[in-house]
């Protein structure tokens, strides 16, 4: 038997801080969402730091999804 | 096609029968947690999947010509074999269903397939090794690594936004749900459609229709993708209703955690070959979230279950594929057709079963627990 170790760890390895960090990046995202949210309720104002914080977040998610769906299609290869 | 006998005309369509169970076995990998935080529609939940699903299995064909050349000795295979491995996964598929629980349908594949081949060309017919290799590891360790990974990103998701508003939180991760979801149904019609695709490339091959080394011909794709979708698009609520509900209470933000964790072990994995169960990294990534999430419950009843489940699949599959393969090897074509009907008279069993406590995507989220207990809803309290 030739058990490829090194392709299921690299699985686990991959799997784990791709999770980790897209969930913790849109988190933070989120955040930024909350404050922005949070402004506007309490003065009508904008939090503009919240604003690119959250802007800089989603992207950085919609880039990894992109990547996920060029990893997902061969003909992109 | 003078090759495509009325034998191999079967296959086909039990294969595609198959593929259809698989879908409606499947929507609840991508779609429970998204149905149970609101994130999406029942509906519409099922409708995105479905749809994903279809185009997922246009888009790679790169793990269906593995499990051809793989598992099973080809040359040894003959298409009664793979029809009694297609109505031992089909028979357990329906059954894991009725009682709402998340079992694989590549081990049932599997499982009917090996059965069906050990008993119809002998035990030499079956790669054991490869099987280790190929499903029983990857089976192993995929539910682990999801949730692990699931467990560590939703603590953080809840650490880092537990000062916010949590209206703000939760909308923006629901938002986020839709896209993790959307691309796990995606990832779901790349991998798990090639099994459908590598099954009738098998069937073509021993009949000679195709060569030995072929790849799945474009009209194979576009039915197996389109049986998938529409198993999909039709749901199979009672094991939504276990993911979304049964396993824990599941939150957007975990929710989002769960279906990340899913698409990046389904999406890794795909991308090396390896043929793995999504509903196994789904329910791993489901339970890791509701154990990242503090006072979070989880139903280890549940859980242990469904974890009987998935140790059993592939052995009873198996099971009911070396009865069909022998049934058919014995009895010829009377076999088969007896094999057939019987199927056929089972399936409407389970279906008819299932209608005495119907799970509908009007209902999903009422309660956690799926029974085959009839309702009785004109009757309030019954004695005994």
């Amino acid at each position: 038997m030739n058990l490829d170790w090194s392709a299921l760890g690299q699985v686990a390895a991959v799997s784990l801080g791709v999770t980790v960090a897209v969930v913790v990046v849109f988190a933070v995202g989120v955040l930024g969402l909350a404050r922005v949210e949070g402004a506007r309720e309490n003065d009508g104002g904008t939090h503009a730091l919240g604003l690119a914080q959250a802007g800089l977040c989603f992207v950085a998610c919609a880039a990894v999804v992109a990547y996920g769906i060029y990893l997902i299609v061969p003909q992109f290869h | 096609m003078d090759h495509i006998t009325f034998l191999v005309a079967v296959v086909i369509v039990t294969a595609l029968a198959f593929d259809f169970t698989n879908g409606f076995h499947d929507t609840a990998n991508a779609m429970a947690t998204s149905i149970a935080t609101g994130a999406l529609k029942p509906k519409t939940a099922v409708l995105i999947a479905g749809v994903l699903n279809i185009v997922g299995a246009f888009l790679s064909t790169e793990v269906a010509k593995t499990i051809s050349g793989g598992i099973v000795d080809d040359t040894l295979v003959s298409p009664g074999m793979i029809f009694a491995g297609l109505v031992g996964a089909i028979l357990w598929n329906l059954l894991t269903w009725l009682v709402g629980l998340p079992s694989s349908s590549s081990h049932a594949l599997f499982g009917g397939l090996i059965g069906a081949v050990w008993v119809g060309a002998g035990a030499d017919g079956v790669h054991f090794t490869k099987v280790v290799e190929k499903v029983l590891i990857p089976a192993l360790a995929s539910p682990l690594v999801a949730g692990i990974a699931a467990l560590i990103a939703t603590y953080f998701a809840y650490k880092l936004t537990a000062r916010a508003r949590k209206d703000s939180v939760t909308k923006g991760f629901r938002a986020g749900q839709i896209a993790s979801a959307s691309l796990v149904s995606l990832a779901h019609g790349t991998n798990d459609a090639q099994k459908t695709m590598g099954i009738i490339t098998l069937t073509l091959i021993s009949a000679g229709a195709l060569g030995h080394d072929a790849g799945p011909p474009v009209w194979v794709i576009a039915s197996a993708g389109l049986a998938i979708g529409l198993g999909t698009y039709l749901g199979g609520w009672r094991i939504i209703r276990t993911m979304g509900k049964g396993l824990t209470e599941i939150q957007s933000p975990q929710g989002f955690a769960a279906e990340t964790a899913s698409t990046a072990v389904i999406l890794t994995s795909a991308h090396l070959g390896f043929a793995l169960s999504t509903t196994q990294v789904a329910s791993g990534s489901i339970l890791g979230a509701g154990l990242g999430r503090r006072l979070a419950e989880v139903r280890w009843g549940v859980a242990g279950r469904m974890v009987m489940a998935w140790l059993i699949t592939l052995p009873a599959a198996a099971l009911v594929g070396g009865v069909s393969a022998g049934a058919v090897r014995y009895g010829g074509t009377f076999g088969t057709v007896v094999v057939a009907l019987v199927a056929v008279a089972v399936a409407a069993g389970i279906v008819l079963a299932a209608r005495r406590n119907p799970v509908h995507a009007n209902n999903v989220n009422e309660t956690h627990e799926v029974s085959i207990k009839a309702t009785e809803p004109t009757s309030v309290g019954t004695a005994a």
